[in-house]
């Protein structure tokens, strides 16, 4: 029985993790190339959630899943050419007080748009069903989450290392002013980036909302576990990110079993003995933005 | 000794205050909250504008002083001066402990580090529900009056009695602050800030200095915690929370960084802004977004830096 | 030179008394409004108008303002307008009682109402209680409100937690069985309404597991494993707002409402409406339902609402609605705008029935400022074909609110000397 219950809640870890590493993503790869730490991310998930919502009585639950992201990384793009790009090279404060701001607008907004009541989003009714009877909790939408997030990671990774423009964007994350001196455009570079990053977030808003209830505030929740893998995955490394999220996911899950009082803290704690132990991150190149 | 204009002026204009805040439609609580929040963005500044060091976490400080104080009184004594004094301790501590584990960190990452560990705090506060209280905060436990032995100032009761007990101690604590920032480790941080690979080279140990003025400014920060919880008779796991530590962050922008006094003006502007805003439309929120947009994008010296500059020009 | 530094110096002295007679003025403010007559009489609402209860915390709103333009209708207070003054608390201690003091001491409110969130309705009732202004909690729920910490200004609309779990405790074991599962969220809120249940619940000789989760808990698969290897007889969901919601969506989502059923004191209208339809099940109570074809009145006030706002009328319109009718009702039965009188006049008042707009009557009880209204029993269903599409409940009993209550707990009152 123990190993059973340790067995269904590291699973289930893994599928938080999975959820962490696509908000983590996200926000490292604006963080690398931009140095901007975007707060207003949970407000891109929950725009991408609520958009999903407003869509897929018209176009489907399928075609909502990538066009309410695609819209969401438009206003991203929209917000980066207006505000964003004029900070970049400045004070990190800067970039950090503007998205910060930016969240509480977006938060106000969604309620102003969508109401502050919760809205009722369903995904299709033959992936809201348990696999078995006695693993009911592995449902089929869980497992249809893990593999949008393990194509969506897949996709991003080999479009950082086989096409020119993931190619740029991974040396600009080392050296900008090379990759600026040698001609790159580094402007446009930033914006795509920024909207990849923010794709991420629509994406995963839409599979929250299809686990959780679709409320104004719900992407601030998972903003700060997002944190927390990047610095325990190491600040600067994608690897790291993806390794960080997943762990302190299945951490979490797993204290869940013992002391389910502690499974958010938990994570503090990895995080800190990280620090202790190894100041760059589990996967952090020394001297890289730190 | 010469008396400088500005701390004439801001002496006056904080000691009349309950004179003259209720014909601007204003009351007393919202004065001494100025006084406080203001306490609060001057102490972060100490760290952010005088040291160049940016914590995003300092929420974290000032809610411990909060939870200090309102422990002292409920558990210890019922005495206002040592709760404030607990207060203060449990916040320097936990700055102590954390400051030594990040004080390598910087910029981008420091900011990181600080957030997620303030909110380590915040979860502690918000869970540890028997000791206390969890989300529904700390009650069951109220300011004291303060015995002199000649006399008593009631500040139980007293509003205004309270406004002029907040400013004495937040006249002391600013006080301390402007000789600290005089003194040759005020002079030193200047350096630290201004150029950090040249104050390393002259062999001046960087980490200590920045651990020691990290430490000070959560000593003041939770100082006004400690009278946040006094002013509410309560003290609430919000207050620990990051989105705080941003509002604090955005008081000493708005005001202006670079400028002692720049914080407690931005503190007034936005606890002023944020009052009325929240009186006439459900969109507040939106509105002090704006706001933070618009101050980073057109006045990143904040306000005091923007009228110097007109003043200059 | 020393004549005109001289005037200087008088001229700001006086300036200074003059400001300080003018300020004077102001704190003492209320009283001249009492005097003058032709001013307003006015209502301070805080309420968490942002954050998470912000949808329930506007249908209240929504109520008082309603009530308040049947009231304005109908000559006010005392023969003065009344005025709504609504203030967001924003879900935050600090603000709420800000927001408090300046309602009473910047805008002179001669009432207080507020707050759904129950440790911002604590801290106000402080600040209502120094100022001797009468306070009406309309949405908060924890028991310390007319318990322990209650104030002789003090009353309230809202059930307490036990009202809600003494009413569906009965039911929950007859309809079950004696072997319970909670999930309940760890503030004062969960643990009250777990206590009282389970009060019940071993008085009846039943045995009970359960789990505490913290508020915010985005994720109740563990909870949901854990609870299903109890092979309870019902899982008792006592969670609040989107985490309610989160946790009967995963319920359904693994296939348990198929397996062990589900029940509850409260799911909100304003809950229920942010599922999808198959998860809308299982029993619960509601403080007020809007579909009682036999009570009179309550049509109209369903109709009203709708007209305003497009929404059905929820338990929240109603706890706003009542609200104001009382202060009102009680103001103009007494004549005057004093607080302690009309806490006084309050205890033992009786709602007329287009206010109370439930089977039986509704009381203040005495004892501890609680309302004693009829609490709703029954079972939530998905929408009936052909059927209202707004009506996802069906109320089985209707208990009494002095029943449900029990005697008066914990409360001592003391008025002002």
């Amino acid at each position: 029985m123990d190993t059973q219950l340790i067995l269904f809640n590291g699973f289930n870890g893994l599928i938080v993790g999975a959820f962490y590493v696509l908000m983590a993503l996200g926000l490292s790869l604006i963080l690398n190339l931009s140095g901007v730490i975007n707060f207003a991310h949970g407000g891109f998930l929950a725009v991408g959630g609520y958009l999903a919502y407003t869509l897929t009585p018209y176009i489907g639950f399928w075609p909502s899943l990538l066009v309410a992201p695609t819209l969401t990384a438009i206003l991203g793009v929209v917000i980066e050419r207006t505000m964003v790009r004029r900070l970049y090279g400045r004070d990190p404060l800067y970039s950090l007080l503007l998205t910060f701001g930016l969240a509480f607008i977006f938060e106000d907004m969604t309620r102003a748009i969508w109401g502050a009541q919760g809205v009722p989003f369903a995904p299709p009714e033959y992936l809201s069903q348990p696999i078995s009877l006695d693993l009911f909790f592995v449902t089929y939408y869980r497992l249809f989450m893990m593999a949008v997030v393990f194509i969506a990671v897949l996709a991003l990774f080999m479009f950082l290392r086989y096409t020119r423009i993931g190619v740029r964007i991974r040396a600009g994350t080392l050296d900008l002013e090379t990759v600026s001196a040698l001609g790159v455009n580094v402007r446009a570079l930033r914006t795509l980036n920024f909207a990849v990053g923010i794709f991420l977030a629509g994406l995963a808003g839409v599979l929250a909302g299809g686990n959780l209830s679709l409320e104004p505030t719900m992407g601030a929740n998972v903003l700060m576990p997002s944190f927390v893998a990047i610095i325990v995955g190491g600040v600067g490394s994608l690897p790291g990110t993806l390794v960080g999220g997943l762990l302190i996911g299945v951490a979490a899950g797993l204290t869940s079993v013992w002391f389910p009082s502690a499974s958010e803290a938990v994570i503090y704690v990895i995080m800190a003995v990280v620090l202790l132990v190894r100041p760059r991150g589990l996967m952090g190149e020394e001297g890289v933005m730190t | 000794m010469k008396l400088r204009p500005d701390i004439v002026g801001i002496s006056l204009i904080l000691v009349l205050a309950p004179f003259w805040l209720p014909l601007v439609h204003g009351y007393e609580a919202l004065g001494t909250r100025v006084l406080v929040l203001g306490l609060a963005a001057m102490s972060l500044n100490f760290l952010l504008g005088f040291t160049g060091v940016l914590s995003f976490g300092h929420a974290a400080y000032f809610g411990l002083g909060a939870y200090g104080c309102g422990f002292a009184l409920k558990y210890l004594a019922p005495s206002t001066p040592l709760a404030i004094l607990c207060g203060m301790l449990l916040g320097t501590i936990a700055g102590a402990l954390l400051g030594a584990l990040i004080v390598r960190r910087r910029g981008v990452y420091f900011a990181m580090v600080t957030i997620a560990f303030g909110q380590v705090f915040y979860f502690i506060a918000f869970r540890w529900n028997t000791l206390t209280g969890g989300d529904d905060g700390l009650r069951g436990f109220s300011r004291q009056p303060i015995d002199l032995g000649f006399t008593t100032i009631n500040i139980a009761d007293n509003l205004t009695a309270l406004y002029y007990f907040v400013l004495v101690c937040f006249a002391i604590a600013v006080g301390l602050m402007g000789l600290l920032l005089r003194s040759p480790f005020g002079r030193t941080l200047l350096a630290i800030r201004e150029n950090e690979r040249r104050a390393r080279f002259l062999g001046l140990p960087i980490e200590q200095h920045i651990w020691l003025s990290f430490v000070i400014s959560c000593a003041f920060m939770s100082m006004a915690g400690a009278l946040y919880a006094l002013l509410n008779n309560f003290a609430d796991p919000k207050g620990l929370h990051y989105t705080q530590s941003g509002d604090f962050v955005i008081m000493a922008v708005l005001g202006g960084m670079r400028s002692f006094w720049g914080p407690l003006l931005g503190a007034a502007v936005f606890v002023v802004l944020q009052d009325s805003l929240s009186s006439m439309t459900t969109n507040w929120q939106s509105w002090i977004g704006v706001m933070f947009v618009i101050v980073v994008l057109f006045f990143p010296r904040g306000l005091l830096g923007f009228l110097r500059r007109k003043s200059q020009a | 030179m020393v004549q005109s530094g001289n005037r200087g110096i008088i001229r700001r002295r006086r300036v200074l008394q003059v400001g300080a007679g003018i300020g004077a003025l102001q704190f003492a403010s209320p009283f001249i409004i009492q005097a003058r007559g032709e001013q307003s009489v006015k209502i301070g609402m805080i309420d968490p108008l942002t954050g998470a209860y912000a949808a329930v915390a506007r249908s209240e709103v929504e109520g008082a303002k309603l009530a308040l333009d049947q009231v304005n209708a109908k000559g006010g207070i005392l023969g003065r307008k009344v005025e709504l003054l609504v203030e967001d608390s924003a879900n935050d201690v600090g603000i709420g009682v800000q927001k408090a003091r300046k309602l009473i001491e910047g805008s002179g409110a001669n009432f207080i109402f507020g707050d759904v969130n129950s440790a911002i309705a604590l801290a106000v009732a402080q600040v209502t209680a120094e100022k001797k202004v009468l306070h009406i909690v309309t949405g908060g729920h924890s028991d310390a409100v007319t318990g322990t910490d209650c104030h002789w200004n003090v009353f309230r609309v809202c059930n307490s937690t036990v009202m809600d779990g003494n009413a569906i405790a009965g039911v929950l074991m007859s309809k079950f069985g004696k072997k319970w599962y909670f999930l309940t969220p760890d503030y004062a809120y969960g643990h009250s309404v777990q206590a009282a249940l389970v009060k019940q619940l071993e008085a009846a000789g039943g045995k009970w597991q359960g789990s505490l989760t913290p508020i915010g808990t985005p994720d109740y698969s563990a909870l949901l494993i854990k609870a299903k290897a109890y092979k309870p007889d019902v899982i008792v969901n006592v969670m609040g707002g989107g985490d309610q919601v989160n946790s009967i969506k995963q319920y359904v989502q693994f296939g348990l409402a198929k397996q062990i059923p589900m029940g509850g004191t409260l799911f909100e209208y304003e809950s229920v409406a942010a599922l999808p339809d198959d998860a809308r099940s299982g029993w619960w109570t509601y403080e007020w339902y809007w579909n009682q074809p036999k009570t009179p009145h309550v049509a109209d006030f369903v109709a009203e609402v709708k007209k305003r706002t497009n929404q059905v009328a929820t338990a929240r319109h109603w706890f706003g609605y009542v609200g104001v009718h009382t202060v009102a009702l009680v103001s103009n039965q007494e004549k005057t705008l004093e607080a302690p009188k009309l806490a006084k006049a309050l205890e033992g008042f009786k709602l007329p029935p287009e206010v109370a707009l439930t089977p039986n009557p509704a009381i203040y009880r005495a004892g501890d400022h609680q309302l004693m209204s009829d609490v709703f029993v029954g079972q939530a269903h998905p929408k009936k074909a052909g059927g209202d599409p707004n009506d996802f409940f069906e109320v089985t009993d209707v208990v009494p609110g002095e029943k449900a209550a029990g005697p008066v707990a914990g409360c001592v009152l003391k008025y002002p000397a």
